[in-house]
């Protein structure tokens, strides 16, 4: 073979061989491990078949993780993809005042989750945190945030809405911006409602956007870890743990490879199915482009 | 007289402040408690200027851990990983965007399917492996698994995919090398799109906390996202000032790259999410 045949494929290797040994292959290989009972320390892994897989569908635990999850995901997207729609309808002008608005509801998100999330539990803090003098000066009673069973997991949403709602915003406005202006004009000399301007203009020629923002969000979403290892590692009582810090937690706490890796393909499975959605959505878009 | 006009836009800029506000003001507040004492954090409610500066709140929090080398771990992964990535996606998106050859519909499908496989996905089963090749403890898991991009890729693909063939047809009658098009052609009038990506990997990489946080187990490899989450484990319960104080190091730093050029970081990670 001549160089000119190789070149090609020589210089796509070095990038094709780190996706095979640190995506695809750890995909197989937790699928393999899933099957199989190990602690990490002891040299052999025993085959155990689907035993994992029952284990952690009649775990009453895992149960309440996946639950946590799902609505996690649900509040999470549904809250920031409203908050940042609005948004977008509001900050879409162009004078210097919205651009510097627009830039600071971006800001948290390109802020490490770290700091985002060490920040919020002190202001989260029942005893002396910002957010209950706030509450406070409404005359609301005082919230115990992240240390109740009732409120933890709508802490963590708040948090998690926080720090994307801007970038969802800013999207939005991307969105708005590719709207051609004489759709607009046109419904202007009918003399349109604002409602059906925005119901039948404005709605329609988002939704791509919004779809791609739907599904983004929804696979970040069900992937929430640092806000819960920082702020509650799962707590109280098992009211914020969700399916990362689950797997990560019978990995490498508690050395249950097996059924860690078990509940890895869940996740695995999981977001396999969003991201077919999101291909046949791109598949589309570029058809019709 | 007060028009209605005039009252609307009263009520727009009240909102736009409140707006402004609830993202801001956190930032400010990190920053009020990093300069408190720390009787001064325990008060209800909480006093709004700090009765003495406590600068010295850096220095605690700086020398409360090994934390110049969590800064130098931190800028040499994330500088480290930019760098490979450039190396290695500038031929590959060369290549996909320029070249036929079999088997390339199907290899570009294996880096978009990498593109769609998250780390919170992998990092088990790359955790072991790379503690079977006994490379835990090292910098290799930290770097080695994201030195290539298939965002880059992605990116860098169709932006090549606009220069013009006779350009590149022009370069070779005159027999210049295909290492020498690539770099001296290709690569500069993709500039725009590097640094777009420049920016979203290197901050990506400063702020990641769980990538690093699964793959080191000691503190010579440990970055400074994870040293400032330690903070808070201090022994006798949590020193809010001292925690926000190590929090503005890590803070800062993206702040003010985000200032410098906020047009071009919100293209980076706005507009490349779009396309």
């Amino acid at each position: 073979m001549s160089l000119n045949t190789l070149r090609p494929y020589l210089m796509v290797a070095p990038s094709l061989i780190i996706f095979l040994l640190f995506f695809i292959y750890p995909i197989f290989y937790m699928i393999y491990l899933s099957f199989t009972s190990w602690n990490l320390i002891s040299p052999d892994k025993t085959f155990v078949g689907v035993a994992n897989y029952v284990e952690l569908f009649q775990s009453q635990d895992f149960r309440q993780v996946f639950f946590n999850t799902v609505i996690y995901t649900v509040l999470t997207v549904f809250l920031s993809l409203t908050v940042a729609l609005l948004l977008a309808l509001w900050l879409n002008k162009s004078s210097a005042i919205y651009g510097i608005v627009q830039g600071a509801i971006f800001s948290p998100y390109i802020i490490s989750l770290v700091s985002v999330s060490l920040l919020w539990m002190w202001m989260m803090d029942p005893q002396y945190g910002l957010l209950n003098w706030v509450l406070n000066l409404f005359h609301l009673p005082p919230s115990p945030w992240l240390t109740h069973t009732d409120t933890a997991l709508l802490s963590l949403v708040v948090v998690g809405v926080w720090k994307i709602v801007g970038y969802n915003a800013l999207v939005f406005i991307a969105g708005l911006q590719s709207i051609p202006k004489d759709l607009y004009e046109a419904a202007a000399l009918d003399e349109a409602s604002q409602w059906a301007t925005f119901a039948r203009i404005t709605l329609p020629m988002l939704s791509p956007t919004l779809f791609f923002l739907l599904v983004v969000n929804t696979i970040a979403s069900f992937q929430v870890f640092d806000t819960v290892q920082i702020m509650t590692q799962g707590g109280p009582v098992n009211s914020t743990n969700m399916l990362v810090y689950y797997i990560y937690e019978y990995g490498f706490d508690f050395f249950k490879i097996g059924y860690a890796s078990a509940a890895g393909v869940v996740l695995l499975v999981i977001v396999g199915v969003m991201t077919v959605f999101h291909f046949r959505f791109m598949a589309k878009r570029v058809h019709y482009r | 007289m007060i028009t209605v006009e005039k009252m609307l836009k009263i009520v727009e800029w009240t909102g736009l402040a409140v707006i402004t506000l609830i993202f801001v003001f956190p930032f400010i507040w990190m920053m009020i408690t990093a300069l408190k004492s720390l009787p001064e954090t325990v008060v209800f409610p909480p006093e709004w200027i700090p009765e003495t500066w406590m600068w010295s709140n850096f220095k605690v929090a700086w020398s409360s851990g090994p934390f110049l080398r969590y800064f130098f771990n931190s800028l040499f992964v994330a500088v480290a990983i930019l760098v490979l990535q450039i190396l290695t996606m500038v031929p590959a998106a060369y290549a996909f965007s320029r070249y036929q050859f079999p088997g390339r519909g199907f290899l570009f499908g294996l880096t978009m399917a990498a593109l769609m496989i998250p780390p919170q996905i992998t990092f088990l089963p790359v955790f072991l492996q790379m503690s079977e090749w006994g490379f835990i403890n090292s910098y290799i898991p930290l770097i080695l698994p994201y030195a290539a991009s298939a965002f880059g890729i992605f990116l860098l693909r169709q932006s090549f995919m606009q220069v013009p063939e006779e350009l590149i047809e022009a370069a070779r009658l005159d027999e210049a090398s295909e290492w020498r098009i690539m770099w001296r052609i290709m690569v500069p009038m993709a500039r725009p799109v590097l640094v777009t990506f420049g920016l979203f990997s290197f901050i990506y990489h400063w702020n990641d906390y769980f990538w690093p946080l699964v793959m080191t187990n000691s503190d010579a490899f440990r970055t400074l996202p994870i040293g400032i989450a330690m903070l808070k484990d201090a022994e006798g319960g949590i020193a809010w000032n001292i925690v926000m104080a190590g929090n503005m190091i890590l803070v800062i730093p993206i702040l003010i790259v985000f200032f410098v050029a906020q047009r071009q970081i919100i293209r980076a990670f706005v507009y490349s999410g779009v396309k």
